[in-house]
């Protein structure tokens, strides 16, 4: 994924000068260009992978006249560079066209599942900070003893166990046999379509809606598929977390902190914290985006319609309109979260105003 | 441990921030008056009768839709009855079906069900040449002529005529299938849109007089129907019918066991066990259509040796291979018309028998055995049944490589005649021998030219002139005994000539809660019917 050098055009000058707007003018061609090579790219591998999209559609039975209809019915008798063309002409102006498998436009397809991911992605994300950066401070300052010991393994534990199984396991014991959380699926099937949608995530929606009883069922639906994929965040943040905080506190201003009387509280989640918050801040970023490009085995075992589920089964029936929706969406979360992991580096530290 | 105990503080806060509560009270049962399936629905690509051939969209329509013919549930095997025609009769060239359309019966908008609304269904079926108006065009209609063929003499009379004689069974058979659902053209024609009949609108909303309305259809997640108290058929139990895409077999007889759902429709073999050894539980089992078979390419000069077809046949552990792999979820079978349909045929001439494969296979002069591809969809059980088939080929030395693909991609390879050995799955599209026997025994033009790639026996460039014809007159015969010996005959000389090797057929097992009564699937002939479940 390209990653944009933002930091360097924003720094020095925050006046409205030429210079600004020329780095504007340079970060939006940038972004342009990650997009369009994006699209190319995935178009390129959506038409050279040998899988026929027009059987997708017609099925193992149709006929040659039926198939050959639907085959220019569906632009592919145009050769490539054509098919393209018509493409981004088509995203140009705001169509993202129409799905083959759900025979509705991608972007309403999108709006749907989209909403899903996220909100499953940010609460995992929520997970993944609260308990990856305590986690991950504790087993640098006990370093090499039990608390440090005891924190790796669980985090070996989550990188290492397929989520496929974990999920399995965790329905079966929470679901299956102590009932404290909700099955497979966002709500319990009656709740279904009960809330206006607003938003999309149901967790807002039914308290727009002013519906506590939607709320906790969504809740409860949510918090074993958000606690499997935030696991995998724990693991992750924790251990660079852990190693990044390693780096600070071998540095002189640590000692120097401690010499002047500082408290071990302060010196450690004060400064060294602080000094780590900038790393930080990527990592868990690319942790968030990798969630929301949705995970198709989370997905499957909790019947989650999330966009991983949507661009793989997509991928496997060559319905490049909503592949390529999906890769607009993933490749605006990595664009956006990377613009946004600049802005904070800004708030948090003064260097790089 | 000041900075430990404080940071274990801070984790605990934060449980308890994120964690305020979950809703404990988890259901014990659905609703008396509501269904609730687990079953995968991501196979639906439209909801418009005129195009929908998956058996999921299958399933759908049965519902929302009636046809002219149906049948009754609790007797599949009795054949067809009358539906939304009352009666019909049949002119004496054979060439003329009328109908009298039943009276009173309303679509769900509340417009009457005439036979203006027959016509225009059927036509449109044509005009719109998806892939299963071969179903309708197979009696010569086409877009020239529909119009004419095709006609409401009156608002309760239909008259539709073919262009030759065909069996009546076969003709009446045929509107059955989802193909000859009965559009309710009012509502159709308010949506269309460049000439569509509707097309557009109805591939995603329904206007249907069936037991049920679509309330709302989400792609890969669920569908809802809502019980049309007007059905002509009596009121529907089950008031409301959710339908969940779920696809794991572990998370279906999760929600099953604690009473989420009240009917998981894809369990694996194993899960079926277990769920049979659980009192609150129940598991129906139906017989459908699907077939698995494999196939040889007779463009394959070594596989099209006679000798070598039937040395293939001697090579498959039919009864281990259902016993094992297939844990009762198939039934050995070797015709290529599936159990119950009309001209069944129940003999099973081959098990194996690695010697005589062996000989045959020296006969045909490899005695030093020979190397074959298989194709196959990557899909786990097709993937073991390739391997079981691998491994016994190889103790009659004929060395088997295995090219796996998405079912899109094994497919493109199948109907470009590309193969060599293809290992795949058949269902019938219609309940009338002459689905099948159209395409394992049926290939009046096996030249590349022809491309008629929705024909097995093409596929696999079977030639087979004089069984053509044998297939073409069994299903212009009248007489429905007559006609099910021909289909007999030609099954068994397909049996010993053919390139196919048949082996088995499926059994669907359903996973119930035991209080719900009367889900039929549809067994070899047609799709589920929610309207007949009571709980």
């Amino acid at each position: 994924m390209t990653s944009l050098d933002t930091t360097k055009a924003g720094r020095g000058t925050g006046s409205l000068s030429p210079l600004f707007f020329k780095r504007v003018l340079k970060l939006v061609s940038t972004i342009a260009a990650t997009f369009l090579g994006l699209l190319f790219v995935t178009f390129v591998i959506g038409r050279v992978m040998p899988i026929d999209p027009v059987l997708a559609v017609v099925g193992d039975k149709a006929s040659k006249e039926v198939y050959e209809a639907a085959r220019v019915a569906m632009g592919l008798d145009q050769p490539l560079y054509v098919q393209f063309g018509v493409y981004i002409r088509d995203v140009l102006s705001g169509d993202l066209g129409n799905s083959l498998l759900t025979s509705r436009p991608v972007a309403e397809d999108i709006a749907r599942v989209f909403p899903a991911t996220l909100e499953l992605a940010t609460i995992a994300t929520i997970f993944g900070v609260v308990f990856g950066i305590p986690m991950g401070v504790v087993a640098a300052v006990h370093r090499g003893r039990w608390p440090d010991q005891v924190i790796r393994v669980a985090g070996l534990f989550g990188y290492s166990m397929p989520v496929f199984w974990l999920g399995l396991i965790g329905l079966l014991v929470f679901y299956g046999i102590l009932g404290w959380v909700g099955g497979p699926g966002r709500l319990d099937i009656f709740y279904e379509d009960t809330v206006p949608q607003v938003t999309g995530a149901i967790l807002i929606d039914s308290l727009l809606a002013g519906d506590l009883e939607i709320f906790n069922n969504a809740l409860s639906h949510i918090i074993l598929p958000a606690s499997v994929l935030g696991y995998y965040s724990i693991a992750y943040i924790s251990r660079m977390t852990r190693s990044f905080m390693l780096e600070q506190l071998s540095q002189e201003y640590v000692t120097t902190a401690r010499v002047k009387g500082l408290s071990e509280t302060r010196v450690i989640w004060g400064h060294a914290l602080g000094n780590v918050m900038v790393p930080l801040i990527t990592v868990i970023a690319l942790s968030y985006a990798q969630l929301l490009e949705g995970s198709v085995l989370t997905e499957t075992v909790f019947a989650w319609p999330g966009l991983g589920f949507y661009i793989t089964n997509a991928l496997l029936s060559a319905d490049m309109a909503a592949v390529l929706g999906g890769t607009i969406v993933v490749g605006s979360v990595f664009v956006g979260l990377n613009l946004l992991s600049d802005l904070l580096y800004r708030l948090v530290d003064p260097r790089a105003r | 441990m000041n900075v430990l105990a404080k940071s274990f503080a801070v984790a605990a806060l934060a449980a308890t921030v994120a964690l305020p509560f979950h809703s404990g009270a988890v259901r014990a049962a659905t609703p008396a008056d509501t269904l609730v399936i687990a079953t995968g629905i991501d196979d639906i690509v439209s909801l418009d009768p005129a195009e929908v051939f998956e058996f999921s969209g299958g399933d759908l329509a049965n519902n929302v839709y009636d046809t002219l013919v149906t049948f009754d549930p609790a007797n599949l095997s009795g054949g067809y009855i009358p539906g939304l025609a009352e009666s019909w009769t049949v002119s004496e060239d054979g060439k003329t079906f009328t109908f009298k359309m039943r009276p009173g019966v309303k679509f769900h908008s509340g417009n009457p069900v005439t036979a203006h609304d027959a016509a225009f269904s059927l036509q449109r079926a044509i005009l719109l040449n998806k892939t299963p108006s071969f179903i309708l065009s197979q009696f010569g209609l086409t877009a020239d002529n529909v119009k004419e063929m095709v006609k409401a003499t009156d608002d309760m009379t239909l008259v539709v005529t073919t262009d030759k004689k065909y069996a009546t069974s076969f003709v009446l058979n045929c509107f059955t299938a989802t193909i000859g659902s009965i559009v309710d053209m009012k509502t159709a024609m308010e949506h269309e849109k460049d000439g569509d009949f509707g097309y557009e609108w109805l591939k995603t909303n329904s206007a249907g007089s069936g037991a049920y309305s679509l309330k709302s259809w989400k792609p890969n997640e669920s569908y809802v129907l809502e019980a049309n108290p007007d059905y002509w058929r009596g009121a529907p139990a089950m008031k409301r019918v959710f339908v969940r895409h779920i696809t794991e077999s572990a998370s279906q007889r999760l929600l099953l066991e604690k009473g989420d759902v009240d009917a998981a429709r894809n369990l694996s073999p194993d899960d079926i066990t277990a769920v049979g050894g659980n009192a609150d539980l129940r598991v129906d089992s139906d017989l459908r259509g699907r077939i698995i078979y494999f196939s040889l390419n007779q463009k394959v000069e070594r596989l099209a040796n006679p000798k070598v077809v039937e040395a293939m046949k001697y090579m498959v552990d039919y009864d281990g291979m259902t016993k094992s792999i297939l844990k009762g979820q198939y039934t050995v079978h070797q015709a290529f018309l599936p159990l119950t349909y009309l001209g069944e045929l129940k003999d099973k001439p081959y098990k194996l028998d690695i010697a005589k494969a062996k000989a045959l296979l020296a006969e045909a002069g490899y005695a030093d055995g020979l190397e074959v591809k298989i194709l196959a969809r990557n899909d786990p059980q097709t993937m073991e049944i390739a391997q079981a088939l691998q491994a016994n080929m190889a103790s009659a030395g004929v060395k088997a490589t295995i090219d796996s693909g998405t079912g899109k991609q094994t497919l493109g390879v199948y109907r470009a005649r590309s193969h060599e050995i293809y290992l795949g799955a058949w269902g019938p599209d219609y309940p009338d021998p002459q689905t099948n026997a159209d395409t394992f025994a049926h290939n009046p033009d096996n030249s590349d030219e022809a491309g008629l790639t929705g024909k097995l026996a093409w596929r696999n460039a079977w030639a087979i002139p004089e069984m053509s014809k044998e297939t073409e007159a069994a299903v212009q015969e009248s007489d429905r005994d007559t006609r099910a010996e021909m289909y007999r005959k030609i099954q068994k000389e397909h049996q010993m000539t053919s390139p196919f090797v048949i082996m088995a057929q499926k059994i669907e097992q359903t996973a119930l809660r035991a209080n719900v009564k009367n889900l039929y699937t549809g067994s070899a002939v047609t799709s589920v019917f929610y309207w007949t479940v009571t709980k």
